[in-house]
């Protein structure tokens, strides 16, 4: 089976500092991966080499596209990138504020992917909007209101319907669920799960919480300086560590 | 089925002064389809160690564990999820599940994530949780309020949704009454009688002589009290 994503030797440097070094996996069709690790880990860093929105110094990150199979992306043109962005990849922010037009009616947020990739016929564009409103949990009446109206867990779950509604095939994830309260994260939990099985897609997820990787995640990369110090399943890495790091990190978590 | 070959683990605390723990040396067995077999030993033997190993929950550091042929030790971790799906399952002693999803929907993901239909994989669990006898009235709820009995005989209704070919069952009629521990060993033997190769750890001896063919007395493998 050919990977959806294969990711080769990605590092990116920040002057003489490393954000991330040498990192390489595939992740196939229907696979959501896990990334952990402490705050300046290079997480980040990596995930956003991956989507595009930084260049890293060195590596590639192949995407069997829809159209012309195995893909560069780094040396795709930026237009060809873009149109990735829109249709084929999501990317959810950890603060919804960043992936959102916060000027801009929740049915509009939702609407503006779908006439990005040619949609024109404006009921049809509400219907899709007020229908993926659903799925997240966000009544039918407050289609016509501003995120600015919403809570945070709200516009979190806003960003998940405007990035999906496209029916991407890869969706990053930055921290989900960072930042909102314990019944919230449940209930976002509950519907990325969902999500995942009945559309098939696949996720990376980058989180320093190990409960919610737990949940969702198939496999996990622990790192620690920029570098991807151990892999593999989920379970297997937060019940038997083998490296120093993730022994510590494994056992740091307070029981609740 | 299941097949064990020379199979060792060692644990080592890097936080703890790097201290190695031997936990396991040389275990080699099989079990046939049709078979239950019940790892004995005394409490910290390293039946649920071994067993773990098994599921591909803990690292093997050296031998062969096989399961309708494929070789987990050495596997991808996208081979141990399929076979996780499809081939190998495990009743926990813990239920572990996403808050706020309802019990029938829990007992019905296994079967869903094979692709069976929604309507089909629920009216199995609903069949299961009526056998086992959780109260209807609690099916659209979450099982993470429960007691702890019905949580056992909800995560066991979910281990055996799926007519699994090989299975792992970690203490299944703990905390459970009599009723209800006659329901799971049935469960058991339906299993075995459709061709599942078995492993089972059994506090309970009167399941465990009723339901399992063999012992294997885990002891027998644990450096330091067999030498």
């Amino acid at each position: 089976m050919t990977p959806l994503l294969s990711v080769q030797g990605i590092t990116k440097r920040y002057g003489a500092h490393i954000g991330c070094a040498d990192v390489s996996f595939n992740l196939y069709p229907g696979e959501v991966m896990g990334i952990v690790g402490e705050s300046g880990s290079g997480k980040s860093t990596l995930l956003n080499c991956m989507a595009g929105h930084l260049t890293p110094d060195a590596g590639q990150v192949v995407f069997d596209t829809r159209t012309d199979g195995p893909r560069d992306t780094i040396t795709m043109s930026e237009p060809e990138r873009r149109m990735l962005g829109r249709t084929d990849w999501a990317f959810v922010h950890q603060h919804a504020r960043d992936g959102l037009r916060m000027g801009v009616s929740a049915g509009g947020n939702v609407g503006e992917r779908l006439m990005a990739v040619g949609e024109r016929h404006y009921g049809d564009i509400r219907d899709k909007a007020t229908d993926w409103l659903g799925r997240v949990e966000i009544d039918a009446s407050r289609v016509d209101d501003r995120p600015t109206t919403f809570s945070g867990g709200m516009q979190q779950r806003l960003q998940i319907a405007r990035n999906l509604v496209t029916g991407p095939r890869l969706v990053f994830m930055d921290e989900p669920t960072g930042g909102l309260d314990v019944s919230v994260q449940a209930r976002l939990l509950d519907l990325l799960r969902g999500l995942v099985r009945d559309m098939g897609l696949s996720a990376i997820i980058v989180t320093h919480d190990l409960a919610v990787v737990r949940l969702l995640a198939d496999r996990l990369m622990v790192m620690k300086s920029g570098r991807v110090i151990e892999a593999g399943l989920t379970d297997q890495v937060l019940d038997d560590p083998q490296h120093a790091y993730s022994q510590l990190l494994v056992s740091s978590v307070l029981q609740v | 089925m299941i097949e064990l070959k020379d199979v060792s683990k060692t644990f080592t605390l890097h936080n703890q002064g790097s201290a190695v723990i031997e936990v396991i040396s040389d275990v080699s067995f099989a079990v046939a389809p049709g078979e239950c077999v019940a790892l004995t030993g005394a409490s910290g033997a390293g039946k649920s160690t071994l067993m773990r190993m098994i599921y591909g929950n803990y690292l093997t550091q050296a031998g062969e564990i096989r399961i309708g042929g494929l070789d987990i030790v050495r596997s991808e971790p996208r081979d141990i999820i399929k076979l996780r799906r499809d081939v190998l399952g495990y009743v926990s002693q813990f239920l572990r599940v996403v808050p706020r999803v309802p019990t029938l929907d829990v007992v019905a993901e296994p079967l869903r994530a094979l692709g069976v239909p929604a309507d089909e994989a629920q009216d199995r669990a609903s069949a299961l949780l009526t056998q086992l006898n959780i109260p209807e009235r609690l099916w659209s709820l979450s099982p993470t309020t429960f007691s702890g009995g019905e949580q056992q005989r909800v995560n066991i209704a979910r281990g055996f949704a799926h007519s699994y070919p090989a299975m792992l069952l970690d203490e299944p009629t703990a905390s459970l009454d009599a009723a209800n521990r006659e329901v799971v060993l049935s469960l058991i033997e339906d299993a075995k009688a459709r061709g599942a190769a078995i492993i089972g750890i059994f506090h309970d001896e009167a399941a465990r002589t009723r339901v399992c063919d063999r012992e294997i007395d885990v002891g027998r493998f644990t450096p330091g009290i067999a030498a």
